[in-house]
């Protein structure tokens, strides 16, 4: 996961150089972090109140060009909302979307330069394929002959080119979806908003389609929004995640970051697994902190740290595969070690998932690459075992 | 798994049939024991061998239906107008007549048809219902559209009372509701009272006994039968469509052109079929509305049947009239075929 959102990075700030022509160094592509660069989508301080419902609240969000956004979070949590009141179809209660730097609010959907892909795909029934693919055109009153090039260079590039005189029905999921993206890339939006674009698709079908979305949007150069409830799926595909709960954004970062750095116990459990100890803070010891932790039974050496009052209340996130399990206790047993006995042992051939009930009574799961064949794995249920890390593995979190 | 262990399985009574058994369920269960009694075994088995099985049977209901009241009395029709009329019970000549050495002549006369293409009242009639029907068929749409959208779009919790407010006029006897039109329209009725009134007129207008008020009571009366259609194919259509039409450029507007329009079409079809072919052969509006030079071919037949006792006559009427409609809405759905399979 974490991989392929780099070299995606990677060859989008390649791309990016290329266009420019100003560099040839590999630089990473971070416009975020360039206080130079102009947000291609400004949204701020927007809320949007349905009834006494506040969807969203009062978010602020920057969105550079070329970026694949995604609005991640849990249904509900008006990441739909927010991606309607960038397409039109909503207009914010407060606040205003500026879409490279113009006032969108007042703006209807049919003026906006921004297309979406809706997540039920809302293809015309009574229209074929290529006919679908150009009402977009057709409404702009771009000439015939154009509009002839233009659809079938999407049809192209979405590989329909057999299928480009059915109608909908008679098209299977897979090919509706690429119809659908067809239909909102042909116009060359400003913006592609896609809902829940691959929610209907089986799931050797979507990965094989995240890919495809990625190249598809390096190509055309066109900034991506996409609202989803899949991490794996924002993983993959984004250069940047907004995760969002209750209609308000709790972090907004590269999936990497997202990753290692959550800012809070409920980005930590939404991006993968994780094992969080509560515990206190006790010291500083140079950049670190030392949490003395009930639940650990161990005093834990955090990684970089920001300074926290000494018996501040903390949690500390571990990755499960950043957890070394032994049989052996490590020189050290009162700092970054847990013991406890082997309570359950997932086996998914590549990787082995450990539960370890510590002597708290907690749970806490470690996974380990198989590199050796089972048979002679030493750990087996009931075993006493000691979990170990470094102290980079450990991340505070303050709620 | 562990339930089939434990419990014994309903399904074990039956086991031992052959057949039917096999699915689970009381009523398959009853029907394996019914077969147990030899009657009833029999007649299965009789009835099998003759090809006449469950399917077909079900199948066969309706067929048997529209043989016994469409088929058969069209036929009557059709043979009453191939005869003569004559003043006798029944006032025509019988089809088959016994002649001598045991042999049955046909007597069959196609005088009757010649007799409606001589005469211009009946061509004109059939003409007449014909403009009256298509144009109180295309008001009903147009009020008829507004009135349907107006229902599927409006909130969930309104559409039940909106449609209740449809139907509600069916309860009151259709005849009825036309008389009730007659003290509305007529010279000191409530519409020119109101105008009057109002002052927006000084003259009592004259729309009773004229065309006009044929069709405002076609209108009526048929309003429903426009309205339940649209709104049931209205009320379905997925809205996300006219948010991509207007993601796509396209102004609210056009998109009811281009989208709504397009896929209300099943609806706008049965719901004009279903006016049209009423209002074709409409009697009672045309008679208590209309005037006398109001032309209508259910008009024509009634007086033919009933004042001018010409039995043959008016069968010979109501044939055309049959084959008018049937014929171009039979065209019609050939036509739907041939381009759906042009589409695959």
């Amino acid at each position: 996961m974490k991989t392929s959102a780099k070299t995606s990075a990677k060859t989008s700030a390649k791309t990016a150089a290329k266009s420019t022509g100003a560099t040839h160094t590999r630089q990473r592509w971070e416009p975020w972090n360039d206080p130079n660069q102009r947000p291609h989508v400004e949204i701020s301080r927007v809320t949007k109140r349905f009834g006494d419902f506040v969807a969203v609240d009062d978010i602020s969000l920057n969105i550079y060009q070329r970026e694949f956004f995604s609005l991640l979070g849990p249904s509900g949590c008006g990441k739909t909302t927010l991606l309607r009141m960038l397409a039109g179809f909503e207009m914010p209660s407060q606040g205003q979307i500026l879409l490279e730097g113009e006032d969108m609010s007042g703006v209807p959907p049919y003026q906006r330069p921004v297309n979406m892909m809706f997540q039920s795909y809302a293809l015309f029934p009574h229209m074929n394929v290529e006919k679908n693919i150009a009402f977009g055109l057709r409404q702009d009153g771009v000439p015939k002959p154009e509009i002839e090039r233009r659809v079938a260079e999407v049809i192209e590039m979405v590989q329909l080119n057999a299928f480009a005189r059915r109608k909908p029905h008679q098209l299977s999921g897979g090919q509706r979806q690429r119809v659908a993206l067809a239909r909102s890339l042909v116009k060359k939006p400003k913006m592609l908003l896609l809902d829940e674009p691959l929610g209907a698709l089986d799931k050797n079908l979507r990965t094989q389609t995240q890919f495809e979305l990625m190249n598809i949007q390096e190509e055309t150069g066109i900034t991506f929004v996409i609202v989803t409830h899949d991490q794996e799926e924002a993983m993959t595909v984004s250069s940047r995640i907004a995760v969002m709960d209750h209609g308000k954004i709790v972090q907004v970062s590269t999936p990497a970051e997202l990753y290692e750095y959550p800012n809070s116990r409920y980005v930590a459990e939404f991006i993968g697994e994780v094992n969080t100890l509560e515990g206190r803070v006790a010291a500083r010891e140079g950049d670190h902190l030392l949490v003395q932790s009930q639940e650990a039974g161990c005093t834990i050496k955090t990684g970089p740290s920001a300074d926290e009052p000494a018996g501040r209340q903390v949690w500390i996130a571990l990755r499960p595969e950043k957890v070394q399990i032994a049989l052996e206790p490590p020189p050290d047993t009162t700092t970054n070690c847990l013991s406890g006995e082997v309570w359950d042992i997932g086996y998914l051939g590549n990787l082995s998932i450990y539960h370890v009930k510590l002597d708290s009574g907690k749970m806490v799961t470690a996974t380990q690459a198989n590199r050796t064949r089972l048979i002679e794995r030493p750990i087996t249920w009931e075993d006493r075992v000691y979990l170990t890390w470094p102290p980079d593995a450990a991340v505070v979190l303050l709620s | 798994m562990a339930r089939s262990a434990k419990e014994p399985d309903p399904r074990q009574e039956v086991a031992y049939l052959q057949g039917d058994g096999a699915a689970a369920g009381t009523l398959s269960g009853l029907h394996a024991r019914l077969l147990l009694l030899p009657p009833y075994r029999i007649l299965v088995t009789v009835l099998k061998r003759l090809g006449v099985s469950g399917r077909n049977a079900v199948i066969a209901i309706p067929y048997l239906w529209l043989l016994a009241f469409f088929l058969a009395p069209f036929l009557i029709v059709l043979k009453i107008s191939l005869a003569e009329v004559v003043v006798a019970q029944p006032p025509y000549t019988p089809l088959f007549v016994f002649v001598e050495d045991g042999f049955i002549a046909i007597q069959a006369s196609l005088e009757n048809y010649l007799f409606l293409l001589e005469d211009s009242l009946y061509w004109k009639s059939y003409l007449s219902s014909l403009r009256i029907a298509l144009v109180s068929t295309v008001l009903t749409l147009l009020i008829g559209f507004p009135i349907a959208y107006g229902m599927a779009r409006a909130p969930k919790r309104w559409r039940f009372a909106l449609l209740m407010m449809v139907i509600l006029p069916f309860w009151t006897s259709f005849l009825i509701r036309v008389y009730a039109w007659i003290g509305i329209l007529k010279k000191e009725g409530l519409l020119n009272l109101a105008l009057t009134q109002l002052g927006l007129i000084s003259e009592p207008l004259t729309i009773l006994n004229t065309d006009i008020a044929v069709y405002i009571g076609i209108v009526y009366s048929y309003l429903p039968f426009m309205v339940l259609p649209l709104y049931a194919n209205l009320e379905k259509m997925d809205l996300s469509l006219l948010e991509a039409a207007a993601d796509l450029g396209c102004r609210p507007i056009k998109a009811f052109w281009v989208i709504t329009v397009p896929l209300s079409l099943p609806g706008i079809i049965a719901g004009s079929f279903l006016v049209f072919i009423p209002a074709m052969g409409e009697f009672v509006i045309p008679d208590l509305l209309g005037g006398s030079q109001t032309l209508m071919i259910g008009k024509t037949l009634w007086s033919e049947f009933f004042n001018n006792r010409d039995w043959p006559l008016s069968s010979a009427v109501a044939v055309i009239l049959l084959l008018v409609l049937v014929v171009p809405i039979m065209l019609f759905q050939r036509m739907q075929e041939k381009t759906a399979k042009a589409e695959g």
